[in-house]
């Protein structure tokens, strides 16, 4: 069997494209306890370009921390290949020692002890400090954002969205595009992108009345770098409107949109750009499908699913980078751009160590003024955790269950749903649950918590319309997200098979049988696309519970089984 | 000059006639797509060809779907919706001096192929087909 280092050796020989990652150095530092921030800044700079990729913040102002998944299947083409490799696979298939620094950033198991050894990641002062020392090296530096950033936190959602604005305007970048951020509603989109100091960018935001590109943003922007004509292409979330509730910004239309994207590529080509940078929220496995699919691509910079990824992926002749999310790491990419292309390039995901990276102070200023005027509020502890709360997996985690459990207690309900979304930190046991922390998996502006009649029939279409967005084969069918969580129901889940017949086995906790088609089932359920959804918020029914039991337990459950891995 | 797509749409809606033919519903909904087809070309064959369908691969609201198609030199192009109670949904015949392109917007009742044929001016027929998915969306990451 051909290994995936073998593979990225073989790909590059026949492509002329040369390439390094520094990912090897910090993971050879950890193992021997000698983490510094000297060393995790380490970088030979090369060729004549530098791109910082930054994505997925989801407002975390402050360093968290934030288990990686344990389960992230991947289906079709997407089998086994990287990101869809976790824990111990995931660690012996970049050489990373088990209990070690990468080990404790990379991957999911033993994190609340390493937790308590390597301590919180990220922070937007710490990101500030690497940034900085890597415009020491290359001062004409990319900073490229790629969105889900103004969304995620109690600040983000008392702001609307001000506090990131006005924190990632301290850290200077040169572009951005967007996902959540259309969920504060086109009006303060508006708002917020005519204030923004840099490119915000998007070739697939469209008009949707004309079907025509939106004059909100940009599809792309030269920049001229160490004497080199950049083209940086935006794409944003291509399911939005489907994904996320669509009567928050119906003027925009969206989509992957190949062709438009091709377009583009022939375009900034033509007007002489040397070097074209995808800074793109499609997706993991859609980015993959779209280098392959569109010739001309030097570099996608890579959002949305979350994935962090030490090496780049080859695509053809495309490097796909992938930065992780909640602030744990960006991603420094050198590139060798001469005769018009791209001869080589060296890479390193940094780590944000929180510990050993050192903060800036001014950019720790803007940080606090942003959550003064709320600290009294947020910091107000509801309750404690006795387990390992987290979210990450692609059927359920610890903080969905304590929220399913909540919405069943508090709404009354016989079965619960909540939606499998990828951001909202992590807390270890034996901590204390603050305001702010429920907000952290929680914060939305359509966090309504509904309580409705459905019939075993039509659970069964949800689970298997949620299922095909996450299973269908083709990437491009794929919205990014992990499958709807369930509480008070059971189930069993082929990812082998097609919609309609993944679904399986449903049962009814609370008397153990089979779920009837037929019944009414009473559903508590929170983050409803539907316009005009009624009830408390989601944080509040969590808070409630959370101050009801004192100290939570919540040990992880078996409830989905799930077959044709 | 620089003309906006929009400016464009609205001088070329000058120079094209279009035609769309209202469809007996009652006819329709018992036709499937095949016969629907044949009845279009007189059962000749359909081909491949210079015929460009555009649909999302997913509709954003699948009470309205954005849709386009373009077949340089067709005199007229249907388009079907395969999984619709009124599969046929329309037919447009174009003028000689015009560019034989369209958009539209249709419903979809659930994730189906939508068709598009073309018939030639020499009488021969092409088509493409597209997959949508309509789905119940929410819960994305």
């Amino acid at each position: 069997m051909i290994s995936r280092r073998d593979f990225l050796q073989a790909s590059m020989a026949t492509t002329a494209i040369y390439g390094a990652s520094g990912f090897g150095k910090w993971s050879r530092l950890a193992a021997q306890q000698s983490l510094t921030q000297d060393k995790l800044l380490e970088f030979d700079t090369f060729g004549n370009v530098s791109l910082i990729h930054i994505t997925d913040i989801h407002g975390q102002l402050k360093p968290i921390y934030f288990r990686e998944p344990e389960v992230n299947l991947g289906v079709g083409g997407a089998k086994g290949n990287v990101p869809h490799i976790t824990g111990a696979d995931f660690r012996r298939l970049y050489g990373i020692d088990d209990g070690s620094a990468s080990a404790y950033a990379l991957s999911y198991d033993d994190f609340g002890a390493l937790a308590k050894s390597y301590g919180r990641m990220g922070g937007l002062d710490r990101i500030s400090t690497v940034i900085n020392a890597i415009r020491a090296d290359r001062p004409d530096a990319l900073l490229l954002d790629g969105g889900d950033t103004w969304h995620g936190s109690y600040t983000c959602f008392q702001t609307e969205g001000q506090d990131m604005v006005n924190a990632m305007n301290s850290l200077r970048p040169d572009a951005m595009t967007f996902h959540w951020e259309f969920t504060l509603g086109t009006e303060k989109m508006q708002e917020h992108i005519a204030s923004l100091p840099f490119a915000a960018l998007g070739a697939n935001i469209y008009d949707s009345e004309w079907d025509e590109p939106s004059d909100l943003v940009e599809p792309y922007k030269f920049f001229e770098r160490g004497g080199v004509k950049i083209a940086v292409i935006g794409q944003a979330f291509p399911y939005m409107p489907i994904a996320n509730p669509r009567w928050k910004f119906p003027e925009f239309s969206f989509g992957i949109r190949e062709q438009r994207m091709a377009e583009m590529v022939d375009e900034v080509r033509a007007k002489g750009a040397e070097l074209v940078v995808l800074l793109s929220h499609n997706g993991f496995d859609v980015d993959k499908k779209m280098a392959g699919n569109i010739k001309g691509i030097d570099v996608i910079l890579s959002g949305h699913t979350h994935d962090a990824l030490p090496e780049p992926v080859l695509v053809g002749e495309t490097i796909i980078v992938a930065s992780g999310s909640n602030g744990k790491f960006i991603s420094r990419v050198d590139l060798d751009v001469r005769e018009g292309r791209m001869m080589g390039f060296r890479h390193k995901l940094i780590p944000i160590f929180s510990d050993v990276i050192e903060a800036d102070k001014a950019v720790t200023a803007v940080v606090d003024e942003q959550r003064a005027p709320y600290l009294d509020q947020m910091s107000e502890v509801i309750g404690q955790t006795d387990s390992l709360l987290y979210r990450r997996g692609n059927f359920n985690g610890t903080w969905d269950d304590l929220i399913l459990d909540a919405l069943i207690e508090e709404r009354e309900a016989d079965i619960a749903l909540s939606p499998g979304v990828r951001w909202g930190p992590s807390l270890l046991p034996g901590s204390d649950i603050t305001r702010e922390d429920i907000f952290g998996v929680t914060s939305m502006t359509y966090g309504e918590a509904y309580r409705t009649e459905m019939t075993g029939e039509f659970l069964n279409i949800v689970l298997e319309d949620v299922g095909d967005n996450l299973f269908n084969p083709d990437p491009y069918l794929q919205q990014g997200g992990d499958m709807v969580r369930v509480g008070g129901m059971s189930f069993s889940f082929d990812i082998s098979k097609k919609q309609g017949s993944r679904v399986s086995n449903m049962t009814f906790l609370k008397t153990g049988e089979a779920i009837d088609p037929a019944k009414t089932y009473v559903v508590a359920g929170w983050a409803s696309v539907n316009e005009g959804t009624q009830g408390p918020q989601i944080w509040d029914v969590v808070e409630s519970y959370i101050k009801r039991k004192g100290t939570v337990v919540v040990e992880p459950r078996q409830s989905v089984e799930i077959l044709g891995t | 000059m620089n003309l906006s797509r929009r400016q464009t749409l609205a001088l070329g809606g000058a120079a094209v006639t279009v035609t769309l033919l209202p469809i007996s519903f009652a006819q329709a909904a018992t036709d499937d797509a095949a016969a629907i087809i044949a009845e279009f070309t007189g059962g000749a064959a359909v081909g491949e060809g210079d015929i460009e369908l555009t649909a999302p691969e997913i509709a954003e609201n699948g009470n309205t779907v954005p849709m386009k198609m373009a077949a340089p030199g067709a005199a007229s192009i249907m388009l079907v919706a395969t999984g619709n109670p009124t599969p046929r949904v329309m037919v447009a015949h174009f003028g000689a001096s015009a560019e034989s392109r369209l958009s539209t917007r249709i419903r979809l009742a659930g994730t189906q192929d939508v068709i598009a044929v073309a018939k030639l001016a020499d009488g021969s027929f092409i088509q493409s087909s597209k997959s949508v998915k309509v789905t119940i969306g929410g819960c994305g990451g």
